[in-house]
């Protein structure tokens, strides 16, 4: 029965760490099946953590917040697309610029406007943040833990955002696989002049994909700063991002594997956390250096041995021009 | 004569603020930033009350990049600054360089040991805060089970844990105590939400009480006790203000009164160099009782730690300290 209630903790746990994993990494396949790098995920992230705790700091709503949070990543999004659609911009360096800037402005803004070192107040009130509340018969259930506990930990109780980002996979899936625009979009990541001989703006939709990656990304930092925890921290997407874009490779660029990547990640974060300090039979207790090293040693394993090939969009990170 | 005398009578009132400012007093605030609700605002609030007492500010700094101690150590001690404090352990290395290079400048070092003739170290015995911290989490416990979420694994930070282990065996030697770092480079410093998620993963094998030793990580550890109607126990500023009814106590480490004391002994004269322990008998470490964890601590918690401390302070107790291997 522990070791039941374990597994059942360990996975609830694994739901709330992959959360924002997912909905950034499906805002990166977005961007990226349409040609663009996106690796400001992190930059856009933090963006959307800053403004959204912000936001919601100063009007107690924490809707109005995760509308700000949005809105930064989707102007983070439309400066990068700007640099590289537009002006044809190295899609790298224009990325890894926003997150440098990010990183230095959020905290600047942060204490310009706070005065509290870089941070955003505490978010106490009820309505600041995105708290799940517990569904019917919730705690009644835990009575029966067999199928009661997995439904109260599981099931009940999450975040909305949780349960968006249960959506949003299967919508994802369905737009860029059954919808005109998501074979377009899909199009124009793999050969962008064919897409334009047939007389349809490449440009056009690259904005597109760089709007709808910035509108996730906004999701995902709202989560962060006002769901995982309650305010913002300078540097407090503490590399999810990057980890994001990892799993989207990792998933070949396709949402049900790239959502299984993302729980894969999110599990032995998840596991590492109750394997410190516990003696595993015939080793003893494993250092702690060690267990945090294991989700990344896990991917190259993985990356390494299982995975097998995994080939890019044709035309990702090559900007488009139509005199060539 | 006549002429001069306005002259005269402004340089005269002006004598004393020449003066005053002719003491320039210095520091370097570590990772964290000076408003991290934890160590380093301690330290920033020996600065203010310095600052109020004497009418002197001093020129602060907050490190955002590694490569930036030396640098800036350099140009205050350039500048003519009388005592550089440079706060944290990660400073030491810093602080040996540019010390040799300004051997007329005092520095003061806190949390690490620099042993140079212009170096006064000032480090806590902060394993007797924590056994505190430890009686007092296994005191209010009620499920056997209490949790310690630290930041970077350094011998610090083991240091808090060991200290905090001992306490809660002192109170009850069958009770369990899960411990979790959070990582091992210094971003675990500024990583609320997995500090909230090792908290979360304590909460769920039963504790119900769970003391940081995590600076801004420690933030989203004591979020996630309110959020969960558990109880948290706030580390080397007084947290208790943070979630009233929530934060059981506070493990104090008297980072301001360190501050405070090398700013006033560097002003008259009286600051020396070598290695200075503070510890309970030297009121440097301690836990908080105060209006907003009054209702938590009952009268019975609070005579146990009381005589504790007298314990500890007249070696009765013998709190075990942490040696990096």
């Amino acid at each position: 029965m522990d070791t039941y209630r374990e597994v059942i903790l360990i996975m609830a746990a694994t739901i709330r760490v992959a959360t924002p994993l997912v909905i950034a990494a499906l805002a990166g396949m977005f961007s990226e099946r349409a040609g663009v790098i996106d690796l400001a995920l992190e930059g856009k992230m933090l963006a959307a953590a800053f403004a959204s705790a912000a936001v919601a700091a100063v009007t107690g709503s924490a809707w109005m917040g995760l509308g700000a949070g949005v809105a930064a990543a989707v102007f983070l999004g439309l400066v990068v697309a700007f640099a590289c659609v537009t002006h044809r911009g190295n899609q790298v360096v224009a990325a890894m610029a926003v997150n440098i800037m990010v990183a230095g402005l959020a905290p600047t803004l942060a204490l310009a406007w706070f005065e509290q070192g870089g941070q955003t107040p505490q978010l106490d009130l009820p309505g600041q943040r995105f708290l799940g509340l517990p569904w019917p018969w919730a705690q009644a259930a835990r009575a029966h833990p067999l199928p009661g506990l997995a439904y109260a930990e599981l099931v009940s109780g999450h975040s909305p955002i949780v349960y968006l980002a249960a959506i949003v996979v299967p919508a994802s899936a369905w737009v860029l696989y059954r919808t005109r625009f998501g074979l377009r979009l899909r199009a124009v990541g793999e050969n962008p002049l064919a897409v334009d001989t047939a007389g349809i703006s490449v440009n056009a939709l690259r904005y597109q994909a760089c709007l709808i990656s910035g509108v996730l990304c906004g999701v995902a930092g709202t989560y962060i700063s006002t769901v995982a925890s309650a305010g913002f921290v300078r540097d407090m997407t503490a590399g999810k991002g990057y980890l994001a874009l990892a799993a989207l490779i990792f998933g070949k660029w396709r949402p049900y594997p790239t959502l299984a990547a993302c729980l894969l990640f999110a599990f032995a974060d998840a596991g590492a956390a109750r394997l410190q300090g516990v003696a595993l039979p015939g080793v003893g207790v494993v250092p702690v250096q060690f267990i945090i090293a294991l989700p990344y040693i896990l991917t190259v394993l993985l990356l390494a041995g299982f995975v097998g090939e995994s080939v890019a969009p044709r035309a990702v990170g090559v900007p488009y021009s139509k005199e060539k | 004569m006549k002429r001069l005398l306005p002259l005269l009578a402004l340089m005269a009132a002006l004598a004393p603020s020449v003066r005053a400012a002719d003491f320039s007093p210095a520091i370097i605030y570590d990772f964290g930033g000076k408003f991290d609700r934890s160590f380093n605002q301690s330290a920033s609030e020996g600065v203010q009350r310095f600052k109020k007492e004497t009418g002197i500010a001093a020129r602060e700094f907050e490190i955002q990049n590694a490569s930036q101690r030396e640098q800036i150590m350099r140009q205050f001690a350039r500048r003519g600054a009388s005592i550089i404090v440079a706060v944290g352990f990660t400073q030491a290395s810093a602080v040996e360089t540019v010390a040799k290079e300004y051997p007329d400048v005092k520095f003061t070092l806190v949390d690490a040991v620099v042993d140079l003739p212009n170096v006064e170290s000032i480090v806590f015995r902060e394993q007797e805060s924590s056994f505190l911290c430890g009686m007092a989490a296994a005191l209010a416990s009620k499920t056997g089970k209490v949790g310690f979420v630290g930041g970077m694994d350094i011998p610090l930070i083991r240091k808090f844990a060991l200290g905090y282990r001992a306490g809660v065996a002192y109170v009850n030697p069958k009770d369990e105590v899960f411990e979790n770092m959070t990582g091992t480079t210094p971003a675990a410093w500024t990583n609320p939400s997995e500090g909230a998620e090792l908290a979360k993963s304590q909460f769920g094998r039963g504790a119900d009480v769970v003391f940081h030793a995590a600076g801004a990580t420690g933030v989203g550890v004591m979020q996630a006790a309110a959020d969960a109607g558990l109880l948290s126990i706030g580390c080397d500023s007084n947290q208790d203000y943070l979630h009233p009814g929530s934060v059981l106590t506070s493990a104090l480490k008297r980072v301001d009164v360190a501050v405070y004391t090398a700013f006033s002994e560097a002003r008259k004269g009286t600051w020396r160099p070598g290695v200075k322990v503070l510890g309970l008998a030297e009121e440097g470490v301690g836990v908080s009782i105060d209006e907003f964890n009054r209702k938590l601590v009952s009268p019975d918690m609070e005579a146990r730690l009381n005589q504790a401390r007298a314990d500890i302070i007249s070696g009765k107790i013998t709190v075990p300290e942490y040696k990096s291997p």
